[in-house]
């Protein structure tokens, strides 16, 4: 009781002052307040913004917990030592890489919002609690923290705070801070060293001069881009042991995570359906391409073209950009029929981008993006075609 | 094939908007509303398609370097590409007014429809800089200028399309009052461009180094016949 007593003196002694809205928000985090409004009219529900958070993170946990472990194995794998994989070694690792950048992902991103409700004086929202999660698990594991930190500052200025906040922003606030990462450090963000922990030491060190191995944890999709074949099973692809950014590996959790969501109605499961449609449909017409012979082996698009069109759901980020990042509900398409089309874009050119431009290995980033761009757009005709229709059948009644 | 892939390229590698950031002034003047910016959308492809392939002629014909060669042997070291500025301009400018004319006589709806924005094109940096493009990447075929100049314009269509659907979403939006207005919408277009440069290297990228590959492996094959020459001459020797 120590820590809410001292909580609630504090608010009470700043209440009316410039800093109410900070303590006001660690108050009602960390505890439920038991306050309630007294004039006004009342809507009762329970799925409030804070309740909406929580259950996106609580589908998230999973897969934190899996990039830990998968973390450790797949250093421990490309440093010639392979461990169990649940072993706590392997969960060590993952623990000291990736509990610095949740910390730091959420230091930064809550000290910002804290500071914009001080000076626009209203309460802090809860939309960076998801943003924050999503951030660690969509980088590599070894990205130094002062570049999240310089990413997450400009996700939540630029993406968010400029709109005027959680629910006015255009494009995903956690994308943004991606995508800046990914254009402003590209060689943290991509190529074959950075996805395990360590590898980018061990080639310095060597080029350095010291007789080491050196190591390659390619990503399945790098290693297809140039041609090869790195041998992993679809089981691996599945479950998720293979080296990738720290959240996305494992198809199965965000499987899970994707039920849950669509189970307490918070994703949409229009746009994970019509996503899952779209990279599907891309996928069939490669294959077509590559078995009308259109394309030959030494073509450089071959090795992406002829994968097993299904494979594209379980390898790379595409499964958990889907589940939990094109469902957004803000920066998404708002209505049910723009949805479809939303989605249905969003699966088609991940796909188009992953096979087809040799820069961006992985696609679904900036396909979300896009989409985020032309969601307005959609909806603006989807609500002028209900428009004109309700127009028609007002016509034909009244005639 | 060709002009699918220059088609897709103006459209999204090379838009108007978000690679060489042309237009911005009416790009941000007139995206207030969905149904304005799709009429100046629609003047801007009309005009363009139509200029850059005119221009193209005359660049071919006049202005080139050698390209008076037509005219008689004497004239075939006239270069009066310095000239290529003004002449662009003028024949958009009287293009436009052609095009409004015809437009009033035969069609009045889409006469009105598109109102005060078919003059205001005459003074549009993307149409100008589409035939300026055209001039310098040296599109080699009248039927390529079209194809360039239709997607150029199909591209500033759907950019102006996107901000003023965006725009019309965050009237919404509790934007801090001094970036209101024109502060917030430079900053959407910051932010598109980025959701815009997934398709950059994308058709061409890998292409070139292909290209580069191929042409340094025929230098290696020259230097080695170059060198059994040389063997040859000193064995003759």
């Amino acid at each position: 009781m120590g820590l809410k007593s001292t909580l609630h003196n504090l608010k009470e002694k700043y209440k009316g002052t410039k800093m109410a809205p900070a303590f006001n928000a660690l108050h009602t985090f960390l505890y439920l307040p038991n306050e309630t409004t007294h004039n006004g009219t009342h809507i009762k529900v329970a799925d409030d913004l804070k309740r909406t958070m929580n259950t996106v993170i609580m589908a998230m946990v999973p897969c934190l917990i899996f990039g830990m472990f998968n973390a450790g194995y797949q250093h421990y794998a490309a440093f010639g030592t392979p461990v169990e994989f649940l072993s706590w070694d392997a969960f060590y690792i993952g623990l000291i890489k990736i509990l610095p950048l949740v910390i730091v992902s959420y230091g930064v991103g809550l000290a910002i919002e804290f500071l914009f409700a001080v000076i626009k004086k209203h309460e802090v929202e809860e939309g960076y609690l998801v943003t924050g999660m999503l951030v660690p698990l969509i980088v590599p594991v070894d990205t130094p923290l002062w570049m999240l930190a310089v990413a997450v500052a400009f996700g939540v200025v630029i993406g968010k705070e400029v709109f005027g906040g959680t629910g006015m922003n255009i494009l995903n606030p956690a994308l943004t801070i991606r995508a800046f990462l990914f254009f402003a450090y590209p060689t943290w963000m991509s190529g074959d060293k950075v996805w395990v922990h360590g590898a980018v030491e061990r080639a310095q060190k060597i080029a350095d001069g010291a007789e080491l191995d050196a190591i390659s944890g390619e990503t399945i999709l790098g290693g297809l881009a140039q041609g090869k074949d790195l041998g992993y099973s679809v089981a691996d692809m599945f479950y998720g042991f293979i080296p990738g950014s720290v959240g996305e590996t494992s198809t199965l959790l965000i499987l899970l995570g994707g039920l849950f969501l669509i189970f307490t109605k918070i994703g949409s499961w229009r746009i994970m359906l019509s996503s899952v449609l779209g990279a599907l449909a891309m996928g069939l017409i490669f294959n077509g391409v590559v078995d009308a012979g259109w394309i030959t082996e030494s073509s450089k698009f071959y090795g992406l073209m002829s994968t097993m069109w299904w494979h594209h759901l379980l390898i790379g980020g595409f499964a958990f950009g889907t589940v939990f990042m094109a469902t957004d509900p803000v920066t998404a398409s708002q209505t049910n029929k723009g949805k479809w089309y939303y989605g249905f874009l969003i699966g088609f050119i991940s796909i188009l981008i992953r096979v087809f431009n040799p820069a961006y290995p992985e696609g679904v980033m900036l396909a979300i993006l896009l989409m985020n761009v032309f969601a307005p757009t959609i909806d603006h005709y989807v609500v002028q075609g209900n428009v004109k229709r309700r127009m028609k059948r007002l016509k034909v009644k009244t005639a | 094939m060709e002009h699918l892939e220059l088609f897709l390229k103006s459209i999204f590698i090379d838009n108007m908007v978000f690679a060489t950031f042309l237009g911005m002034c009416s790009y941000l003047a007139v995206s207030k509303k969905v149904s304005t910016a799709v009429g100046l959308g629609a003047a801007v492809i009309f005009v363009l398609a139509i200029t850059v392939p005119l221009n193209w002629l005359l660049d071919q014909y006049l202005l080139q370097p050698g390209a008076l060669s037509w005219l008689g042997e004497e004239y075939a070291t006239y270069d009066l590409s310095f000239l290529s500025f003004i002449m662009f301009i003028a024949t958009i400018a009287t293009m436009v007014q052609l095009v409004e004319i015809v437009v009033e006589k035969f069609s009045p709806s889409l006469y009105n429809s598109l109102g005060i924005f078919l003059p205001l094109i005459a003074v549009n940096c993307a149409i100008l800089g589409g035939s300026l493009f055209m001039q310098s990447r040296e599109i080699p075929t009248l039927g390529l200028a079209t194809t360039y100049g239709i997607g150029s314009g199909i591209g500033w269509f759907l950019a102006i399309l996107a901000i003023a659907a965006i725009r019309e979403k965050i009237r919404y939006s509790n934007v801090p009052p001094a970036l209101r207005g024109l502060g917030i919408t430079f900053i959407i277009t910051g932010l598109m461009a980025i959701g815009f440069m997934s398709f950059g290297g994308m058709l061409t990228g890998g292409d070139e180094e292909a290209a580069k590959e191929t042409k340094s492996a025929q230098v290696d094959e020259l230097n080695d016949t170059e060198k059994e020459l040389a063997n040859n001459t000193k064995v003759i020797e």
